[in-house]
């Protein structure tokens, strides 16, 4: 093979590559505002209607920008039993988020810090939750309930909800217990401390942020489950079951700031757990 | 006084046996290092005397008193890890003051006894940090003075320096064995690294697949091992071994020269001695030389003889050049004897 | 307390709250479908599937997953590899493209209706720029297409978040020491996704799928919301069977073949995206 000859118009070619380079560049930019666009813009949307009159609301074209007229809120506020179900909402998803903290902080602490016979089937009973259509189980709750007289009670939803939330919450949990090196704890014993008082002083401090996290997340868990809610309350409506009820119904101002309603606490969630998003599910998923 | 005694330790984790039946006795105010590879057991008996590991078999006893069964933190001792577990949420006077905090001192007394391990730990200025803040030689020196600050019996080291560089490590060495000896506690230290066990220990327990092979001085360990493996282990470069074959009554043939050793004949015997302790002369052992290697100090010098490795430390002055034959007289004293079969040491 | 015994004491709760609300109501929901009053029988599946309604709302469950689920996949490659390149700005742009794995399915129904529905924000932009001179209903039974792709619309804008925030997780494993290796050896950016990204991330993408295709057999709400029953799907029906019907057996008889159909689905994911033991990191 003859020895590459220098080519003496470098320059010229490195011209039209940077172009490439810069259009390359350009093209990946308009993508990302685009994908941001494409998840806030159907948001904003909802927005203008939910911050409109409710005579725009139903009115045609749509304006684009919202009046920020409160007349559909408070039409909303108004509408017979929908503050109770927003109430409802806020208290099965807060029964859910306490409990699910609970019962499987424990068990994602044991999982984290002992092996122990047996380990691997209750990885499998978890794991097993998850590869479950699990609102299909309110089916047979439904009647389970009214046997133990828990139908139609905000506790009895909090208890599907929580099984629900449970496997996200024990792997969760056991990931950010991975994450705090066992040595603290022992460190932690050889300084006059029981195995409770060590996890009291020094792992419990250091989890906390992680563990809002994993409860905010249990708590929209519940608040955004439907299927569940609406077999299991008839008087009792949580918002989700209320609003896929008056699906059928007129009128839409009610439909959407309902809607709105239920997006506001999903926006919050996420802003607050976002630290936390990726490694809990890096972790978890494994 | 808070003597150790260990009686009978074994430690099996499933089907793994750990710790092969551990006996020995540290002393009041001893510092005894524990030295091995990794995985010969040195770090799991030392996690049996703190309370972090159950023994499977076997008592363990601090001051007179039996402690297998309690917590580690009725034993009192106190731990230095590996990786420092310097708490990250408190700052470096709460974390020296967590333990003293635990037993529910009164605030001027921890801050009096912080303020003086601080002092002797050259930290006063860290105090209102977060273990964030500092360096690792500085988390090392906090997770020091915490252990201190307790005012133990006998506090336990896993391998404390083995994560700083080594001029820290080389400077930390010398403080910690002063720091220690003024403060009169029994000291446990597990290391792999054989100058810090040398430098530092009272006595050493080298230990090998879960046994204790020998536990000496330092100096005694480096001359007169009692084994094979504390001979190779021990030095560097190691000691070197040579077969030899009896030759009547106290004599033995090592590469084709007689030399005098051990009493009685029969079955045949390992010649060691060590690389520094041979000079070259006019009779000795005949060796080839492979490789030069010029340290500054000394001449490490690889060799051949009798088809076995056999290495030497000469003067830096010397000139020796690969395939030259090199005549080395083993100074007597030094040399020693090993039965193969047994691999340990005979008189 | 006996350190051998503390792990027990701790998954105690979560073994017996899943026994008594997960395991339990399984085998009576199993129970249920494989009995009417006359004792054991397989009545109940032939109900359900015998109904007219059935194999239309396994077409249109079937058909949804099918259409979602490969642009689903594509566009959160798509996303993640973008966002693992971003220098500036990753955190709010992560932020706010994983906003919809907060939104519950029933919501983003809303929020897509407020775009669709005859007086909604589509007509007003078609009305805006002169293609339509007045509001057209467009969620009719005259639609079915226009149906479908809301519906569509909908399920790929709530639930691509959840397998690209699963993604970006699965690169963030990734040693980037592959990609220096492989870009000394001159592999050009697609060269590497196709080569690194891709083989490496397959335990991502099994999680991503199996959960986001047990999601799509789960779908609901969104379709209650955009379609109502101009388009059944089996999770609509199971309801309707509950609710409208009062046929336990028959609602019970369907979870179980969307329970079938879910696992069906897991396993033949991880089947085609197994990765061999000796081949992980």
């Amino acid at each position: 093979m003859a020895a590459p000859v220098p080519h003496p118009d470098k320059e010229p070619d490195a011209a039209p590559a940077a172009s490439t380079r810069s259009a390359g560049r350009l093209l990946y930019l308009a993508g990302v505002i685009l994908l941001c666009a494409w998840v806030l813009v159907p948001i904003y949307f909802l927005m203008i209607n939910t911050l409109s009159a409710p005579e725009t609301v139903n009115s045609f074209p749509k304006p684009f920008f919202p009046e920020f007229d409160l007349g559909s809120l408070q039409f909303f506020a108004g509408f017979a039993g929908m503050l109770a179900a927003l109430k409802n909402s806020i208290l099965v998803a807060a029964l859910t988020m306490i409990m699910s903290i609970a019962i499987g902080s424990p068990a994602g602490y044991a999982l984290s810090r002992f092996d122990f016979p047996g380990k691997e089937l209750f990885r499998l009973l978890i794991l097993l939750t998850r590869a479950f259509p699990l609102p299909l189980l309110a089916l047979p709750l439904a009647v389970m309930f009214i046997q133990t007289g828990l139908d139609d009670t905000q506790f009895g939803l909090a208890l599907v909800h929580t099984t629900l939330a449970l496997p996200f919450a024990v792997l969760i949990t056991f990931s950010l217990f991975s994450g705090i090196p066992i040595e603290l704890e022992e460190a932690a014993w050889t300084l006059g401390c029981t195995r409770l008082t060590a996890f009291t002083k020094v792992v419990l401090p250091l989890i906390l942020p992680g563990i809002t996290a994993s409860a905010i997340f249990a708590f929209v868990i519940s608040w955004n489950e439907v299927f569940a809610a609406a077999v299991l309350t008839i008087e009792n409506r949580t918002l989700t079951a209320f609003l896929l009820q008056s699906l059928d119904t007129p009128p839409l101002h009610l439909k959407f700031a309902g809607g709105f309603i239920l997006v506001v606490p999903a926006l919050i969630f996420i802003f607050a757990v976002r630290k936390y998003l990726f490694a809990m599910w890096g972790i978890a998923n494994r | 006084m808070a003597e150790i005694q260990i009686k009978n330790v074994a430690k099996r984790f499933g089907a793994y046996q750990a710790l092969h039946n551990i006996n020995l006795t540290i002393a009041d105010q001893e510092f005894m290092v524990l030295l091995g590879a990794s995985g010969c057991g040195k770090t799991t008996l030392l996690r049996i005397i703190c309370g972090l590991e159950t023994a499977t078999e076997g008592e363990v006893w601090i001051g007179g008193r039996r402690v297998d069964h309690l917590a580690p933190k009725d034993r009192g001792i106190a731990m230095v890890f590996q990786n420092y577990a310097v708490f990250p949420h408190l700052t470096v006077f709460e974390n020296i003051g967590f333990g003293l905090r635990m037993q529910k001192l009164p605030d001027d007394e921890v801050k009096r006894r912080v303020e003086r391990v601080a002092g002797l730990m050259h930290i006063e200025m860290l105090l209102k940090r977060y273990s964030g803040e500092l360096s690792g030689g500085q988390r090392q020196r906090v997770a020091v003075a915490r252990a201190l600050a307790m005012e133990p019996d006998v506090i336990l080291m896993d391998e404390p320096l083995s994560n700083l560089d080594a001029l820290l490590r080389m400077e930390m060495r010398a403080e910690l064995k002063g720091v220690l000896a003024e403060s009169k506690t029994t000291a446990v230290y597990v290391t792999h690294d054989q100058v810090e066990a040398m430098s530092m220990a009272d006595r050493i327990s080298v230990m090998h697949q879960g046994k204790i092979v020998q536990a000496a001085s330092p100096i005694e360990v480096y001359r007169n091992p009692a084994a094979e493996f504390v001979a190779s282990f021990i030095g560097n470069p190691p000691m070197n071994f040579l077969q030899a074959t009896s030759a009547g009554d106290g004599k033995w043939t090592v590469a084709g020269r007689v030399v005098d050793g051990p009493k009685g004949a029969g079955k045949p015997l390992q010649f060691a001695i060590r690389p520094e302790d041979m000079q070259p002369a006019n009779e000795g052992l005949k060796a080839r030389v492979r490789i030069v290697e010029p340290l500054g100090a000394h001449l490490l010098v690889t060799c051949d003889v009798d088809g076995a490795m056999f290495r030497a430390v000469l003067d830096s002055d010397m000139v020796v050049k690969p395939g030259e034959i090199l005549t080395l007289a083993p100074q007597p004293d030094r040399v020693r004897w090993f039965d193969p079969e047994t691999t340990l040491a005979v008189a | 307390m006996n350190a051998r015994l503390l792990p027990y004491v701790l998954i105690l709760p979560v073994t017996l709250f899943l026994c008594l609300f997960f395991l339990y109501p399984f085998v009576l929901v199993a129970k249920q479908a494989f009995t009417t009053g006359a004792g054991a029988t397989l009545d109940n599946f032939r109900e359900v599937v015998s109904y007219w309604k059935f194999p239309i709302s396994l077409r249109n469950t079937l058909l949804l997953a099918v259409a979602v689920v490969p642009i689903q996949l594509a566009l959160s490659l798509l996303m993640a590899t973008m966002v693992t390149r971003m220098e500036k700005g990753r955190d709010m742009v992560l932020y706010i493209w994983t906003i919809p794995l907060g939104i519950s399915d029933l919501a983003a129904g809303l929020i897509w209706l407020a775009i669709f529905e005859q007086s909604g924000f589509l007509n007003s932009m078609l009305h805006g720029v002169g293609i339509v001179d007045k509001p057209v209903n467009l969620l009719t039974f005259q639609n079915p297409g226009i149906v479908f792709v809301a519906i569509m619309l909908a399920e790929i804008w709530r639930a691509t978040a959840i397998m690209l925030v699963i993604l970006v997780a699965g690169i963030g494993l990734i040693p980037k020491e592959y990609y220096e290796a492989a870009e000394v050896f001159g592999a050009s950016p697609w060269k590497r996704f196709l080569r690194i990204t891709l083989p490496m991330l397959r335990p991502s993408l099994q999680t991503a799928l199996v959960l986001r295709v047990i999601m799509a057999f789960e779908v609901f709400a969104v379709v209650a919301a955009l379609g109502g029953t101009l388009f059944p799907v089996l999770m609509g029906e199971t309801y309707a069977y509950q609710f409208d019907l009062l046929n336990s057996g028959a609602a019970a008889a369907m979870a179980l073949i969307i329970l079938a159909i879910s696992i069906a689905a897991t396993l033949v994911i991880l089947r085609a995206l197994r990765v061999p033991k000796r081949a992980t990191i």
